[in-house]
């Protein structure tokens, strides 16, 4: 069968919306076009069987109770998934949201936590997700702990993160070993290349395989029905991504696989 | 008995709020009274302690950037995707201001604590946290009801004023805010609630079952000021969009101290822009 063209925005969608199958509840924060579309599609996957809740959308965001009502809702386990970034992810999988260099003399500012300090804790399945996969970002250790990505046994922790989704792979966070696994690298880039990007160490099995590119169904579904419901809350998103013509994902000049 | 007063506009609003005190606003997506932060800005307010119910978007950056801010407390400062908050980077990196970096649930549970009229709320998640690290007013407790539970206790936080703005207040005090219920534990947790509304009614809000759930209760507004447009220019959800033009255009004179400073005279001070009609 021929591959269908998709845009690298597509892949990612893709590949978040499976990692949502068979949930009941997925949360998105600002500024989340990318995993908003996600959610969206795994709704859509599943013939509407999932609770989207996606701040800043008054059509898919349910919560009538003020801004507590998500981190509420997400203590009593009635979220399972979210999404968080960072401008720093280490190899532990604490992330920064606030600045680089030593606080509070940052160098660089960011906005700052937001609820990342809580919702790491507290939700299953924390999608971290990196548009960025740099040295500069992925580094040994974050200047800023604003959410940890491990705690000590006594403390009530029944969320945490669960995969880092970037441009360049996906890695599994493993909680036993308190690292991350790569589990699968896009079109375009290879094993080394994720390592001559990746400022932590990270484990890495004897098969890494590409990562699945998204089926004709998910692309119909993508530019149908999940294009027309993020760009209520992304217009300039959607439009970039849809209303262009869609193209091959195309090898990235910084790709590092070039001999 | 009227307790809540009516002023005649966001200038005589913003005379009641006291330099030095505290003052909790809410972020762009909910009620913000724009109209009010520009007079306070004219009326050169000082030292505020300013709260984001939790996070802070333009107001908190012009606020900043008027020299009106000396603390700032608050989970983020952002303006979305019109990028970084221009003012408030540059005001942490003089010294300006100081901020006291939270978390969304740690203000929303101070604003309960204060709601409530207990000293503190304890909290799940947070530990180990650089936030954590850098609070001391923030403590480890052990869960009373069981072994080895350790969680985050957050003081109340009593604002000593609150300011937002509402889509409808009626002619007894009463303020709708509708699913904004944030604005409401605000203006439970405040020693004074100061609102600027988009319309006053003539109904009683409160002998309307559709709107009497969403609605504050005078008890809790001690002033209110009509002010048509006083979201702009960052929007009433239900009522106006954001002006995107103009708040392009802000980021992009914030920038510089100049460019601010030029914002300042072309829609803070002149008259004229107060209106803060759209184009």
């Amino acid at each position: 069968m021929r591959m269908p063209a998709f845009r690298p925005e597509e892949l990612l969608i893709v590949t978040i919306a499976r990692m949502l199958d068979g949930l009941r509840h997925v949360a998105v924060g600002a500024s989340s076009p990318i995993p908003g579309a996600a959610a969206l599609l795994a709704r859509q996957r599943c013939g509407d069987r999932l609770h989207v809740s996606l701040l800043g959308s008054r059509r898919n965001n349910a919560f009538t109770d003020g801004g507590r009502e998500l981190f509420d809702c997400a203590a009593q386990g009635r979220i399972d998934a979210f999404f968080l970034g960072g401008a720093q992810i280490d190899g532990q999988a604490n992330i920064n949201l606030v600045g680089i260099g030593e606080y509070p003399n940052c160098k660089v500012r960011f906005p700052g936590s937001f609820g990342s300090s809580y919702l790491y804790f507290l939700i299953p399945r924390v999608i971290l997700f990196c548009l960025e996969h740099s040295r500069r970002v992925l580094v040994p250790r974050v200047d800023f702990v604003s959410a940890p990505g491990v705690s000590p046994a006594n403390v009530f922790r029944p969320g945490g993160p669960y995969a880092l989704v970037t441009d360049r792979c996906v890695f599994d966070f493993d909680k036993t070993t308190r690292r991350f696994r790569l589990a699968s690298v896009h079109p375009a880039e290879t094993v080394d290349s994720v390592r001559e990007h990746t400022g932590f160490q990270f484990d890495l099995p004897d098969d890494v395989p590409q990562t699945p590119a998204p089926g004709e169904t998910d692309l119909a579904m993508l530019r149908g029905a999940v294009g027309e419901e993020i760009a209520e809350v992304y217009p300039a998103f959607a439009a970039r991504v849809w209303s262009l013509e869609t193209v091959a994902a195309t090898p990235r000049p910084s790709a590092g696989n070039q001999p | 008995m009227l307790m809540t007063r009516f002023l005649d506009n966001v200038d005589q609003l913003a005379r009641e709020v006291p330099n030095r005190g505290s003052l909790a606003v809410p972020p762009d997506y909910s009620g913000c009274a724009m109209a009010a932060v520009r007079a306070l800005i004219r009326r050169g307010a000082r030292d505020l302690h300013l709260l984001g119910i939790p996070q802070l978007g333009f107001q908190g950056d012009m606020l900043i950037g008027a020299g009106c801010v000396s603390v700032l407390e608050a989970a983020a400062l952002t303006l979305g995707e019109f990028g970084a908050a221009p003012r408030f980077i540059a005001a942490l990196k003089s010294g300006a201001i100081r901020m006291r970096d939270s978390t969304c649930p740690a203000i929303h549970a101070g604003l309960q604590a204060a709601e409530k009229g207990i000293p503190f709320m304890p909290l799940r998640g947070i530990l180990d946290s650089d936030v954590l690290a850098h609070r001391d007013d923030w403590k480890i407790v052990d869960n009373p009801f069981t072994d080895d539970d350790p969680m985050v206790a957050l003081p109340a936080i009593r604002p000593t004023v609150a300011l937002f703005h509402a889509p409808l207040a009626d002619r007894r005090g009463n303020v709708w805010i509708g699913v904004r219920r944030e604005l409401m534990l605000a203006a439970h947790a405040s020693e004074c609630t100061l609102v600027s509304a988009e319309e006053i009614t003539d109904i009683d809000l409160l002998d309307d079952e559709r709107y009497a759930p969403g609605t504050i209760p005078a008890l809790y507004v001690s002033a209110i000021a009509a002010a048509p447009n006083g979201a702009w220019p960052v929007g009433l959800a239900g009522r106006y969009p954001p002006d995107a033009t103009h708040l392009a255009r802000y980021v992009e004179l914030a920038q510089t101290e100049d460019g601010f400073r030029r914002y300042l005279d072309e829609h803070v001070f002149d008259a004229n822009a107060n209106a803060g009609v759209q184009a």
